[in-house]
């Protein structure tokens, strides 16, 4: 009897040894293992012994029948492991070849700028105002503290459609729109971009139509401080910590005090080079505080209330920011120009 | 406006400030310096010669074998291509070793043969541009004084060894437009005095009186006039001094009776004419305003025809000079002139200007009267030119100064408070620093307790409000100085509904492939009304630049178009474009244009294109057509939304469809038709406009949460059979109409024309989709639905279903 559950054992081992796949395994636990199978086989003949012989034999068929059971598992668990590599490998890609990668469009760059500027300023307590395109004569010059022939028309050579009609030549009417809307009582606190038309012929400088954000503050107490602190938080925002601002007066008939400002090259430095020309400053931007005049033309006591505006140019922005060298560009729409500004900043 | 830097210091100690500190101490002021130029820089070896000998080169016509003297042991050959080059000359010579301007080198040379020892000048070789250079020598070399020392160095000798700041001047800073102008501001940024030029006031006996009369028929347009005769002058060049100051201010010298005009106008701001007194025609200075037609040849030899605009001088017959814009040829100073009748004059900027643009004529003085001179100058500018003269071309200056005065120069007074001036600022000046400013300008005020009244000068007419010597008074003390706040009220920013809707359009439609454009308001004529959806009338500009843009758009179409076409020709195949923009619908020719804020977009190229899994698929009217619907569903309004065929010129008739918002048309999708593809060169566009304001306003229901079906659905398939001409989104309608309250969903999954389907007929295949959100449906329920469905659709569109 024991002969025989040690030859079954070894038998048994090499079999599953031998085995090459889970069918195989299948097969022998079958034969080994089963119903029908040798062990239970001799335990079942187990009551033609000895009495003093069976403990001994039971527990030999118990160890052979665990033995083998184990192999099964054991072997069972490493063909299929071979067998699941075998599939992988089998369904293995070449993963340097390209994704397939969806199109996605994006913002024109002139717009992305915008956004920019107004989430700034939504920031700091301001709305988005807007207006039309034709202006009359009155809200895009008049109310503006530029009558007719006013030499500051000079600055500004402009689209008639009419004598009184014309392609707004800043974005400065709705300024005067939202004042006369506002009946007298401040606080405003708006920023108008927009479309803007000059009689220019368009080359890598000049285009007849271009992008210009307003912002027009006007309240009791408003201070030039309040511009420059405003102008310097736009400044840094916008084009770096880095830069540094320099506020030079000018003149616009609409501010008074006027002045404009110019941030630090960033090309050289400040140095001075062929992009600042030499000065080692560019200008970005003009402001002022509002004119009397056009604080009482549009309904407000100049007295009581002051304010400040500003106004800066998105093409010349966006030229400074991502080194563009060509106003045209904005206006072609070349997707390989737009693309460019899918990317993050 | 060009500032010599040396002429400057004729009026201003500029001891210890430099070039380049004036040009930022200015610029920091207000007043732009544009760039600084050094003339002399980098020049050397440049010196007077003696041409003692000019003959023709033996082996070139055109050019002269010269000998030179140049104080040195011997005089040396050199060859010379200038026409006017002559024995007796006094020349500027480059020796071997000179540089000239763009780093040229000078070097002994042989030209066809000869010996050249250097090179003689003209003026622009030493770095004049030809606008500055005397006409008699601008196509040689130039010619200097007899008197001219041979071997002295040219630069000094030309004031080359200056520096000339381009002041970039706003339009309210006229006072600028004149040397003495720019010596008080430099004053009031250095705190230094200004010197006026001495004016002694010798006199012969005769009286200008008894030469001349003056009638100013119209005083608005000219409140003063006033004129000086200078007498038995001799015409001739200018000392060089006074040449190489005006050539550095960018004024090209005459003669000397001209150049002292132009002299007195840098130096004074005043414009100033000369006339020739006996050409005058008369004895008496008539000033009004032109006749309709009434000609006049200006000194440029140009015939105006003037009109009742123009304001004239005349002799009491005809015109002599446009007032203010230029003189006449006719009474013009020439070389055999020998009394001079000097106009100083203040003309109403107005008028000037208006002349000045009807003859597109800007000059040095129209220019000046348009922005504005100092009345109070015209005087002593003149008695200043007419001593000038008569030092210059050796004249007699009669007694006295006619004139025609209805001028009133009202002082003009400023009050203000420096409470007042500190809160606008934002600043915390005392009373002594604001005073210390104010002197600096050389204004004169009276100061109690803390309230000013300040006197300002006639020559700065630009300051007359309190608003405008806050404004001093900052930029002096100095901008940068002001302390950096922010407004201190309480208020809440952010988006309209509508901006924020926008901005989540362009979101949207970037995510779904397309990029954002921007194109022009302005179109042609021939454009303006391609793919409008409404027909109106063109809107026009008057004055416009181009015809390309010269008329109002009613469609973004066109500009997509001609951007899709711009790519194409690029070789950019694949181009998927949209821009929010307005159009204007004319209300009237006198009224503001209706600007309505629509939305289109041109698709071409591969939507999918993966090329090496071997999947490419091209944009067609369906791919635009399901963008929109991704749009409509992200905006909320696809409820709202509907399609139906539809027509427009420029597109497809076969695929083309309107978009109705609430039943009403608000814009289209199609693909451009073989006209259009023609004209745009283009193929295979497809295109959508969208009126983008009336989308927008539309109501919509809040986002609110829907919950999770809980029980099956069930779904069943139909094919039905159909006429061609019946359109899907009919049938869907009809079924959803039909299975209202249990049917969920009802979609297309197949199209089919061909074998198996009669001719004239096709087949469409739909997934309905059953639902009851409180239990879940019996198949019988789902089987008196359905049937209601299929009646429906029979009754409907005779649809039968597909076996
Ligand atoms: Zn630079």
């Amino acid at each position: 009897m024991k002969e025989r559950l040690e030859q079954l054992r070894k038998e048994a081992l090499e079999h599953i040894e031998g085995a090459k796949d889970l069918k195989e395994i299948q097969q022998i636990r079958i034969t080994y293992l089963g119903k029908k199978g040798p062990i239970t086989d001799i335990l079942r003949g187990m009551k033609n012994l000895a009495p003093e012989e069976r403990p001994k034999i039971g527990a030999l068929a118990n160890e052979v029948r665990e033995t083998i059971t184990e192999k099964i598992e054991k072997k069972w668990k490493e063909l299929e492991q071979a067998a699941i590599q075998r599939k992988l490998a089998e369904e293995s890609i070449d993963v340097t070849l390209p994704g397939r990668k969806m199109t996605v469009g994006n913002r024109h760059p002139l717009t992305r700028v915008i956004e920019e500027v107004e989430d700034l300023f939504i920031g700091l307590g301001y709305t988005v105002a807007e207006g039309p395109e034709v202006e009359t004569d009155y809200y895009n010059f008049e109310a503006l503290n530029i009558p007719k022939d006013h030499p500051a028309r000079d600055m500004q050579d402009s689209f008639y459609i009419t004598n009184d009609l014309l392609m707004r030549t800043q974005t400065s009417p709705v300024q005067a729109r939202t004042m006369e809307k506002a009946k007298g009582k401040g606080p405003i606190k708006i920023i108008c971009p927009g479309k803007t038309f000059r009689r220019d012929n368009d080359d890598a400088t000049h285009s007849h139509q271009f992008m210009q954000i307003e912002g027009l503050v006007v309240d009791e107490n408003i201070r030039m401080s309040d511009l420059y602190g405003t102008l310097e938080y736009f400044a840094k925002k916008i084009f770096g910590n880095d830069r540094q601002i320099r506020l030079r007066p000018s003149f616009f008939p609409f501010t008074e005090p006027s002045l404009e400002m110019d941030i630090s090259c960033k090309i050289c430095g400040g140095k001075g080079c062929h992009v600042c020309k030499g000065s080692g400053w560019i200008e970005i931007l003009g402001a002022g505080m509002v004119h009397p005049n056009v604080l009482r033309m549009n309904g407000f006591d100049p007295e009581k209330y002051s304010g400040f505006a500003f106004g800066v140019g998105v093409e010349r922005i966006a030229m400074l920011k991502y080194g563009i060298d060509d106003i045209r560009h904005f206006y072609t729409n070349d997707v390989r120009f737009l693309h460019q500004f899918f990317q993050k900043d | 406006m060009l500032v010599s830097y040396k002429w400057l210091q004729s009026y201003i100690d500029l001891d210890g400030i430099t070039p380049s500190d004036l040009a930022e101490k200015l610029t920091k002021a207000g007043i732009e310096v544009d760039g600084i130029e050094m003339p002399g820089e980098g020049l050397k070896n440049l010196i007077v010669g003696h041409v003692l000998k000019s003959e023709k080169h033996p082996n070139a016509d055109k050019l002269n074998r010269c000998l030179v003297d140049l104080g040195e042991e011997e005089p040396v050959q050199i060859i010379c291509g200038a026409p006017n080059v002559a024995a007796g000359q006094k020349v500027i010579v480059a020796k071997p070793g000179a540089r000239l301007p763009g780093n040229i080198k000078i070097k002994r040379s042989k030209i066809r043969g000869e010996v050249s020892n250097g090179m003689i000048c003209s003026l622009q070789e030493i770095g004049f541009t030809t606008k500055v250079v005397p006409k008699d020598y601008a196509d040689g070399i130039y010619v200097l004084p007899e008197e001219s020392e041979v071997g002295t160095e040219i630069v000094p000798l030309f004031n080359m060894d200056d520096a000339i700041l381009d002041l970039d001047l706003t339009a309210n800073r006229a006072d600028c437009m004149s040397m003495i102008g720019v010596a008080y501001e430099v004053g009031a940024i250095l705190n230094r005095q200004v010197k006026l030029p001495e004016i002694k006031g010798r006199t012969s006996a005769e009286r200008a009186s008894d030469y001349i009369h003056l009638k100013v028929e119209t005083p608005q347009d000219n409140p003063l006039y006033t004129a000086k005769i200078i007498k038995n002058v001799k015409i001739g060049p200018s000392p060089l001094w006074l040449q190489t100051r005006l050539m550095a201010s960018g004024i090209r010298p005459h003669n000397n009776v001209v150049d002292v005009t132009n002299y007195i106008l840098l130096e004074y701001g005043q414009p100033l004419h000369a006339f020739d007194y006996d050409r005058f025609g008369s004895k008496e200075v008539v000033v009004r305003r032109a006749k309709r037609d009434e000609k006049l040849t200006t000194l440029d030899d140009v015939e105006r025809t003037l009109t009742e605009d123009h304001l004239v001088i005349t002799n009491g017959i005809k015109p002599v000079a446009l007032a203010g814009v230029m003189g006449g040829a006719d009474s013009e100073v020439q070389t055999d002139t020998k009394t001079v009748l000097l106009e100083s004059a203040y003309f109403n900027g107005t008028v000037v200007r208006k002349a000045s643009r009807d003859h597109g004529l800007r000059s040095e003085s129209s220019s000046r009267f348009e922005k504005g001179i100092d009345p109070n100058r015209v005087r002593e500018a003149a008695e200043r030119a007419a001593e000038l003269i008569a030092e210059l071309a050796g004249g007699e200056v009669l007694e006295g100064m006619v004139e025609a005065d209805s001028l009133t120069i009202e002082p003009v007074k400023i009050d203000f408070e420096l409470g007042k001036l500190n809160k606008r600022i934002g600043t915390n000046l005392f009373v002594d620093d604001v005073e210390k400013i104010i002197k600096r300008l050389q204004f004169s005020y009276q100061v109690n307790g803390e309230s000013f009244t300040v006197t300002v000068p006639s020559r700065r007419w630009d300051i007359r409000l309190p608003e405008d010597m806050y404004e001093e008074i900052a930029r002096l003390y100095g901008y940068d100085h002001i302390p950096k706040t922010l407004p201190m009220d309480v208020s809440f920013g952010g988006l309209t509904p509508y901006q924020k809707k926008r901005r989540i359009v362009r979101t949207c439609l970037e995510g779904l492939g397309l990029m954002q454009s921007i194109t022009y308001s302005l179109t042609s004529e021939e454009k303006y009304s391609q793919f409008a959806m409404e027909k109106a009338d063109p809107i026009e500009l008057a004055n416009p630049m181009s015809e390309a843009h010269s008329v109002l758009r009613l469609s973004l179409v066109p500009h997509l178009l001609d951007a899709v076409s711009y790519n194409l020709a690029r070789k950019n195949k694949t181009v998927f474009l949209y821009e929010i923009g307005s159009v204007f619908y004319s209300k009237g020719k006198n009224c503001q244009p209706e600007e309505r804020e629509h939305l289109a977009g041109a698709m071409t190229g591969l939507y999918v294109d993966h090329p090496w899994q071997g999947k490419k698929e091209p944009v067609d009217f369906y791919t635009v057509k399901g963008i929109l619907d991704v749009l409509f569903e992200k905006l909320s309004v696809s409820r709202f939304i509907t399609y139906e065929k539809g027509q427009l010129d420029g597109l497809h008739p076969g695929q083309t469809a309107n978009i109705l918002l609430d039943g009403k048309v608000i814009g289209f999708v199609g693909k451009i038709n073989p006209d259009m593809e023609k004209w745009y060169d283009v193929k295979d566009v497809f295109v959508f406009e969208l009126h983008l304001g009336e989308l927008l306003m539309k109501e919509t229901d809040e986002l609110l949460y829907t919950s999770i079906p809980k029980f099956p659905s069930i779904s069943r398939d139909i094919a039905l059979i159909v006429d061609r001409e019946i359109s899907a989104g009919d049938l869907q309608r009809t079924i959803q109409d039909a299975g209202k309250d249990l049917l969920k969903e009802v979609k297309v999954f197949d199209v089919y024309e061909g074998e198996n389907v009669p001719a004239g007929k096709k087949s469409i295949a739909f997934t309905l989709t059953y639902y009851d959100p409180e239990r879940t449906l019996t198949d019988e329920e789902v089987v008196v639905e359905h049937e209601k469905i299929l009646t429906a659709v029979k009754d409907a569109h005779g649809a039968e279903l597909r076996k």
